[in-house]
């Protein structure tokens, strides 16, 4: 009829003088997620493997997360790896110090994608109770998807965390998180050759940093 | 506790020893202090370890900024026996921060005055191993001098957030 | 009569100088941590190792230095109550008694009978819920899984309690200068009562299960002893100490707070190795029981909190019908009492040790100082030596056996 014509018209149009590539991503961003991707997914979401950073007191609450009575078991996240070749999520629980930052940098980037990384508590997220010199709050090294507000969260809110973010795996096909947030990838930078317009590019987050979360 | 004449029966033994050892005694809430000169400290401990305070519970600075010298250290220590306590301190200034380490003699000392050394600044002659513990090793500046920032972010608020200069900041974004 | 060699007796029989070759000898440097899953807490151990062998090791702290002393130079005495409990993060409440009971020297101020009381059955579950989680990761890395899941269900109904006297599981800002925050509610003595009891049956059962088992007695059972000088030498104090013999304890040696009310034991070990260093603790546990049934047994009634309305709040309901009480409260919220200018070093019995709190004030209304001399931070000189010449997974069970809390070690 006059609506599907019309549109059949502009779609022809736009695909005159398209290249291959082109035509390939016009085809992604129009089409809705294909039940591969979704099955995918579904996968990635329940079956998280945290990679546990227990830094502080943040890391006793997340360890009784992991106990009986808030039994993480349930939701297929007990399998807490140590190496993190292993691991899809860092749970940073506990307060960051200075001299700490680039190791856990190193871990997070040892990690294989896709990969998503939380703030517990109110050290990790924003320096907590300590806003002096030792402290850096996680969003300045690293990308965070869920920040998790206590001091120390219960191990329920802990939980409940998590399950947001397995909704948000579930719920957005478009994962990886070089997409989500404008990145190229992780390369180490020699002081002097920084560039900096390129290097905020590489690990910058644009969009203030909520983009691809449906918190 | 040695009560105020106990205090001051020791403090007449450093000093019939060497008149300079002892600057001050002080009693104050049931504790006995004794201030000493850096330089005597060795002696002063290991006299005391005669009397019977053989355990070195902690070592341990202060800034007492403004006040001159500066920069102190106490030594806390124990009489197992007895159950007593005495507090050693002394006091250094910032251009001339030498003291005596006692590590040797008392290896409790080991990391206590490293921390001294990496928060204040005071350097320790002769300990075996004087570095930064608990900050990055390149780290510059004594944090726990009174006159060193806290340091720390800016307070984000609704008014003042599209103001502060962030690295999350590119220019193509328009603030809220 | 002949009996068979030990496991470890064999191993031992075997001298590396079969095998040594002066050109091939070679020391490997092995970094562990900051980031293992042995490790309790973001230590890093680089050990010199020859073979499987540790010829040396140098820890290296300062993965979590936090500036918890610096940040309470810039508050107020009473809002540093809550930074100084995060030091120290699995024994609070001995954190905030160190800190009050400063402030209280410095003050020269009275602390409530019932509020000492009510400080003793929270230090003493504290100290439970600290050696439950001791013991739950010290077996975690010994290979015993199972404990681990018995040590937080113990841990979890000590942090129930926790929340029903405070509202908070950890870190609970429930000790105040002067006393204790709130009296605690209706259903407490018998929950509390209710807890001991069934917690003495289930270490029982804990104890059948780990302490004649033959894996921990071969892992532990002469490994790692120090003598009891070079650990006063040291500066060691706590279980490690009291496993060698030396019955060093100031809540007996020097009572504070009502503990010259009770009556308990103080568990000494014999030889110093892990194993004894292991039996002190569970029966720490059970003399902590014991304690906390006096304590309820006796609890005083009266004022939970100084009535001296210059150094604690007064009563919500006051604030309605008194203006001095109006007054007070204004005064203390902003500015803050202030102590007269002196020093106090005030030391109590932690879990691990003596745990001393220095405050230093000028007369202002924040501290000019405060220093926590932390028992982990000087514990861990003592490992060197315990570890040398040991396996590393010697190592690691050492490590379990020490005890060490890294905010404690790094502040």
């Amino acid at each position: 009829m006059e609506v599907t014509r019309s549109s059949a018209a502009t779609a022809k149009q736009r695909l005159k003088g398209m290249t291959d590539a082109d035509l390939e991503r016009h085809v992604e961003e129009r089409l809705w997620t294909t039940t591969l991707d979704k099955a995918a997914n579904w996968a990635r979401a329940n079956g998280i493997m945290p990679a546990t950073f227990g830094l502080a007191c943040c890391a006793i609450e997340m360890m009784g997360m992991v106990a009986a009575r808030v039994d993480v078991a349930r939701f297929g996240f007990e399998a807490l790896r140590a190496s993190p070749r292993q691991a899809d999520l860092l749970i940073l629980s506990g307060r960051v110090a200075v001299k700490m930052a680039p190791v856990v940098r190193r871990v997070y980037d040892q990690m294989l994608e896709p990969k998503w990384a939380i703030a517990m508590g109110a050290c990790a997220s924003s320096q907590g109770v300590f806003n002096n010199y030792a402290v850096v709050p996680a969003d300045k090294f690293m990308p965070v998807d869920m920040h998790i507000p206590g001091c120390p969260p219960r191990p329920e809110a802990l939980v409940y965390g998590i399950i947001k973010l397995r909704a948000m795996i579930m719920a957005r096909p478009d994962q990886g998180w070089r997409t989500r947030y404008g990145g190229r990838g992780t390369e180490e930078f020699v002081e002097d050759e920084l560039d900096m317009a390129a290097a905020r590019h590489a690990i910058g987050i644009s969009g203030g940093g909520r983009m691809g979360t449906s918190a | 506790m040695p009560d105020a004449t106990g205090l001051e029966l020791i403090a007449q033994e450093l000093r019939d020893r060497d008149a300079g050892t002892v600057v001050n005694t002080t009693y104050f809430r049931e504790k006995a202090a004794l201030e000493v000169a850096p330089a005597a400290i060795n002696d002063v401990l290991e006299h005391l370890k005669g009397k019977g305070f053989s355990f070195l519970a902690s070592v341990h600075g202060l800034d007492y900024y403004p006040e001159e010298p500066r920069l102190g250290v106490h030594y806390e220590l124990l009489d197992m026996r007895e159950v007593d306590r005495i507090t050693v301190k002394l006091r250094v200034a910032t251009d001339a921060p030498n003291v005596p380490s006692v590590t040797p003699a008392w290896p409790t000392a080991n990391h206590q005055e490293r921390e001294i050394y990496d928060m204040f600044g005071v350097v320790f002659d002769g300990h075996p191993d004087l570095r930064r513990i608990l900050m990055p090793e390149d780290y510059e500046g004594f944090p726990q001098r009174r006159d060193f920032p806290i340091g720390g972010e800016p307070v984000l608020f609704t008014h003042n957030e599209p103001h502060m200069p962030g690295w999350w900041e590119q220019d193509d974004i328009e603030p809220r | 009569m002949t009996r068979e060699l030990t496991y470890r007796e064999i191993e031992a029989s075997h001298t590396l100088a079969e095998i040594q070759d002066p050109e091939r000898e070679e020391l490997l440097t092995l970094n562990l941590g900051p980031h293992h899953p042995a490790t309790h807490g973001v230590l890093r151990l680089i050990t010199t190792l020859e073979g499987e062998v540790i010829r040396d090791v140098k820890p290296m702290i300062g993965y979590l230095h936090t500036g918890i002393e610096k940040t309470a130079e810039d508050k107020s005495y009473w809002k540093v109550i809550p930074v100084i409990e995060r030091m120290d993060y699995l024994s609070y409440y001995f954190n905030a008694v160190a800190f009050c009971g400063s402030v209280e020297t410095l003050l020269e101020l009275e602390v409530p009978p019932r509020a000492q009381y009510l400080r003793v059955i929270h230090l003493e579950l504290n100290r439970i819920a600290s050696h439950m989680l001791w013991l739950a990761t010290g077996a975690l890395d010994l290979g015993a899984i199972s404990v681990f899941w018995y040590g937080w269900r113990d841990r979890d109904s000590v942090l129930d309690l926790f929340e029903m006297s405070s509202g908070q599981r950890m870190h609970t800002r429930y000790i105040q200068v002067g006393g204790v925050a709130e009296d605690i509610p209706k259903g407490f003595e018998r929950k509390c009562r209710e807890f001991t009891a069934g917690f003495r049956e289930r270490l029982d059962q804990y104890s059948t299960l780990i302490d004649q088992n033959q894996i921990v007695l071969q892992r532990l059972r002469g490994v790692a002893p120090l003598d009891e000088q070079t650990l006063l030498a040291l500066g060691v104090t706590g279980p490690l100490l009291r496993a060698t013999g030396n019955p060093w304890d100031l809540r007996k040696a020097h009572p504070y707070s009502s503990y010259d009310h009770f009556d308990f034991k103080i568990p000494v070990g014999t030889v110093g190795d892990n194993y004894d260093r292991y039996r002190v603790r569970m029966a720490e546990l059970r003399e902590s029981c014991n304690i906390i049934d006096q304590a309820l047994d006796g609890l005083p009634e009266g004022p939970y909190i100084t009535p001296n309305r210059k150094y604690a709040l007064p009563p919500r309901h006051e604030l309605a019908t008194s203006m001095e009480a109006l007054i007070h409260h204004f005064k203390l919220v902003t500015e803050g009492f202030r102590p007269p200018p002196g020093e106090a070093y005030y030391p109590i019995e932690s879990p691990r040790g003596e745990l001393g709190c220095f405050v230093r004030s000028d007369g202002s209304a924040k501290p000019a100082r405060v220093h926590m001399r932390d028992p982990s931070f000087v514990n861990l000189q003592a490992f060197a030596p315990m570890v040398q010449d040991l396996y590393i997974a010697d190592l690691i069970a050492t490590l379990a056996m020490l005890d060490p809390i890294l905010g404690g070690i790094d502040r």
